[in-house]
């Protein structure tokens, strides 16, 4: 476990580092930025003297080990746009989108899994048939789409939820159902095959034959072992929401990193560009590290392969 | 199992539920206003970004030194009690005692002094440079008297001092610096910004002890919350559902829509706005090179159909603008000014004797409308161009423009409210950040209108510039903005021509 662990630590290490190269770079392909900085109108000696004054005279790969040193520190300097710092923007920015990405991956989770055992248990009857259905409307309908449709039924017909924004709690109901609505599948159809592979094996067929009640063979039984994969997958599902609620945040108005990346793009704010990428790449690879080893430890045949 | 579910609690105490605070409610019940746009400023500071956005700010939060009644057009005291012209270089005026800045602090002759000083120092790096680059310096020649310098003369000078020249206080400032006033900023306004939040919006409450007389009026309305909100439905789901009071710039078609709808006022008028596309005369990219050939510029302005796109697209009661300058600005006029009616078939001819028969690509930059721009792409396609759209945020595509990188760009302008006409050409032609052709001769006769103390002389010279300008189409004017409002019929408001909403005049029914 320990090296199997240390390993993946490694590889997990190594995908960060490459990121942050990346993220790094972005800033400097983005063009000359002295001149970003200086703004529209400096002059030829006041761009040289920003030049020297932030370090971009110097080596690239000494810029890259300060501005990872000061990453480090939670320094992405400041942003080209606000008069703020990038952190304190992200700072702001991050709770939106985790109390999201929290939100739905719960959402779709809850809705997901019992659907995927009934789909199993069922299979093959009508509900199964449903269940898949579901499945390719969730796969089909695109996240911005699903939003629309939902403001205008709960918000605009039905009056029962806000439009927009991230003034309460209820502001993240539907946004939160929005980006469930893309896990779903996913999530649904493992936990079916899960099921499905499981309750045809030899344990359960004893377990049956002992004469336990379908209830506990199939929550007790083979639930646990067939959600092994979901764990797994789940981990991957919050670092898709974290990263793909771009389009919802859009939608739903809300002040989130996601939306900050749009806005950012769209004003050449490379700093927190490059801030929210390597933030969310990171995360990304620290729930992918953490997932791996969960399943390891919850399976064995994976950790001694 | 146990293991699945220490990881999942662990993820949910790594990501901790973000409590929420109680929704501030729009409406009269709360004697709140709220007022939803597409943009937001850069930042709140009024000479530090030039967004509409920041106008209205800047007019509910700042005084100016005088006031034009947008009725009349008449001036009339507002900072400045009494104005004399000594030389047509040098004005002087009497400032106002008795008003206090929202923190307390009395506005003096030092505040006046300072902000005008300020503003035209480089190291104030303010955006809105064709704003202020008529004065010189300022200066205090008695406990209550400024002196303006001009860097020549100006006949506008009352105009602009009217709109685009706020007043700042100087002890506070000096204090917060502009990074600290961008988040906290200090005016003598009917309204005081309580908060500044990047991405959402700006929260301001009424000036309980703004000056009595002022001609701007006692503002009524409790609370005012300005929302960003880029997208256009969730704007209009938001008024429908009374989370936000006041929208503009509906679409035609949905503003048709919600006049059938309960509770909701919907109001168009025509504004000062003009769109146009400016051309890369210079040619400092590839893809603009084209547009170093007078012909090539005359040949995109005969290839869109101005009218087809108001009466599809703009609606409202949006006019064919001819000249660069909105119709009704002094000095502005279309008479023996060149037009461009829709002709494809001359402008493909003229794309053919520029040495482009089978047209060539190109990039154009926009920053709102989208359905314009693509229109317009339409319209360029349908003769041979191939324009990629590059569809950026104000701050951006400026800057990319001032760079040079934009060969086409499309652009609407409101001149700051400002009733001239050289608010508008001053930006685009006499050399500025945003001269795109830089033509010695059009400055030289702008220059001339801009500083000519002769009204009729400066006329005749506004027209020579404005003919000139179309002859050489380095600029292609499209139309005049008509604004669709649509609010709450809770809510009493009246809209002017000059595209700025007065809510301090707006009171609950």
């Amino acid at each position: 476990m320990v090296s199997f662990t240390s390993q993946r630590l490694a590889v997990a290490l190594a995908v960060a580092l490459t990121v942050s190269i990346v993220a790094f770079l972005l800033l400097h392909l983005s063009g000359d930025l002295a001149t970003a900085i200086a703004g529209p109108e400096a002059t030829a000696t006041q761009i040289a003297e920003i030049r020297h004054q932030f370090g971009l005279d110097r080596p690239l790969a000494l810029q890259y080990l300060d501005w990872l040193w000061r990453a480090l520190h939670f320094d992405f300097g400041n942003s080209f746009y606000y008069r703020d710092s990038v952190t304190s923007l992200l700072a702001v920015r991050m709770p939106v989108t985790m109390t999201l990405g929290a939100v739905s991956l719960t959402l779709s989770l809850v809705i997901a899994v019992p659907l995927g055992v009934l789909a199993a248990v069922y299979s093959g009857t009508i509900i199964d048939r449903l269940a898949l259905g579901f499945c390719v409307l969730g796969q089909a309908v695109p996240a911005f789409c699903l939003g629309l449709g939902l403001i205008i039924v709960f918000a605009v017909q039905l009056r029962w939820l806000p439009v927009s924004g991230t003034a309460s709690w209820k502001n993240y109901l539907l946004p939160s159902f929005a980006l469930a609505w893309y896990a779903v599948p996913a999530v649904m159809r493992l936990s079916r095959n899960g099921m499905l592979e499981v309750l045809s094996s030899d344990y359960i067929r004893t377990a049956r034959a002992k004469g336990l009640r379908p209830s506990v063979v199939i929550l007790k039984h083979a639930l646990r072992n067939a959600i092994i994969p979901v764990v797994a997958l789940a981990a991957v599902q919050f670092g898709f929401m974290l990263g793909g609620s771009i389009v919802i945040e859009a939608v739903f108005n809300m002040q989130g990193l996601g939306y900050l990346a749009w806005e950012a793009i769209a004003r050449n704010d490379f700093p927190v560009v490059q801030a929210v990428v390597l933030i969310l790449a990171l995360i990304y690879v620290a729930l992918t590290f953490l997932a791996d080893v969960a399943n390891a430890f919850l399976d064995p045949r994976i950790r001694l392969a | 199992m146990k293991t699945s579910r220490f990881s999942l609690a662990t993820l949910f105490a790594v990501v901790g539920i973000a409590a929420a605070p109680a929704a501030a409610l729009a409406g009269k019940s709360n004697d709140t206003l709220v007022y939803a746009s597409d943009s937001e400023p850069e930042n709140v500071s009024p000479y530090h970004n030039n967004l509409r956005e920041g106008v209205i700010i800047a007019r509910h939060v700042f005084d100016n030194l005088i006031y034009r009644d947008p009725a009349t057009g008449k001036y009339m005291p507002q900072l400045a009690t009494s104005w004399t012209w000594v030389d047509p270089t040098t004005l002087d005026l009497t400032i106002r005692k008795g008003v206090t800045f929202h923190n307390g602090d009395p506005l003096t002759a030092d505040d006046v002094v300072f902000t005008l000083n300020y503003v035209v120092s480089p190291q104030a790096k303010v955006v809105t440079k064709q704003n202020v680059d008529w004065i010189k310096s300022a200066e205090k020649i008695g406990n209550d008297k400024v002196r303006i310098h001009l860097v020549g003369p100006f006949p506008a000078a009352i105009e602009y001092l009217a709109g685009p020249v706020p007043i700042y206080p100087e002890k506070y400032f000096k204090k917060a610096g502009l990074d600290g006033f961008a988040k906290a900023p200090i005016g003598s306004g009917p309204y005081k910004i309580t908060a500044v939040t990047p991405g959402k919006g700006v929260t301001m409450e009424k000036n309980k002890s703004y000056w009595q007389g002022s001609p701007l009026g006692q503002p009524t309305i409790g609370k005012l919350v300005f929302r960003v909100v880029p997208d256009a439905e969730t704007r209009l789901a938001e008024l429908m559902t009374g989370g936000v009071d006041w929208i503009w710039r509906v679409p035609k078609d949905q503003a048709t829509q919600l006049k059938s709808a309960p509770n909701i006022t919907v109001l168009s008028a025509e504004t000062m706005r003009v769109g146009f596309l400016q051309f890369d005369a210079l040619g400092r990219t590839p893809a603009a090179v084209p547009f170093k050939d007078a012909r090539v510029r005359q040949a995109v302005s005969y290839a869109i159909d101005r009218k087809a796109m108001i009466d599809n697209l703009v609606g409202g009661s949006a006019r064919i603008m001819n000249s660069a300058c909105f119709i009704d600005q002094f000095g502005c006029t279309d008479k023996g000014v060149p037009r461009y009616d829709y002709n494809p078939a001359k402008a493909k001819e003229l794309l053919k004797e520029a040495g482009y028969p089978n047209g060539f690509k190109t990039e154009i930059y926009a920053y709102r409308e989208r359905e314009y721009a693509e229109a317009v792409i339409g319209y360029l396609r349908a003769v041979g161009i191939d324009a990629h759209l590059n569809y950026l945020k104000y701050a951006a595509m400026r800057d990319a423009n001032r760079a040079g990188k934009a060969p086409i760009t499309f652009y609407t302008w409101g001149s700051f409210s400002v009733a001239d006409a050289s608010a508008f050409t001053g930006v685009w032609f006499k050399g500025n950040a945003d001269d795109s052709s830089h033509d010695a001769e059009v400055q030289k006769l702008l220059k001339e209108a801009d500083t000519s103390v002769d009204t009729n002389r400066r006329l005749k010279i506004y027209q020579e510039a404005l003919k000139l300008i179309a002859e050489k189409a380095y600029l292609f004017p499209l139309f005049s903005y008509p604004a669709n409002y649509a609010f709450t019929s809770d809510l009493a408001f009246t809209a002017q021509p000059d595209e700025l909403p007065r809510f301090f005049r707006a009171h609950w029914k």
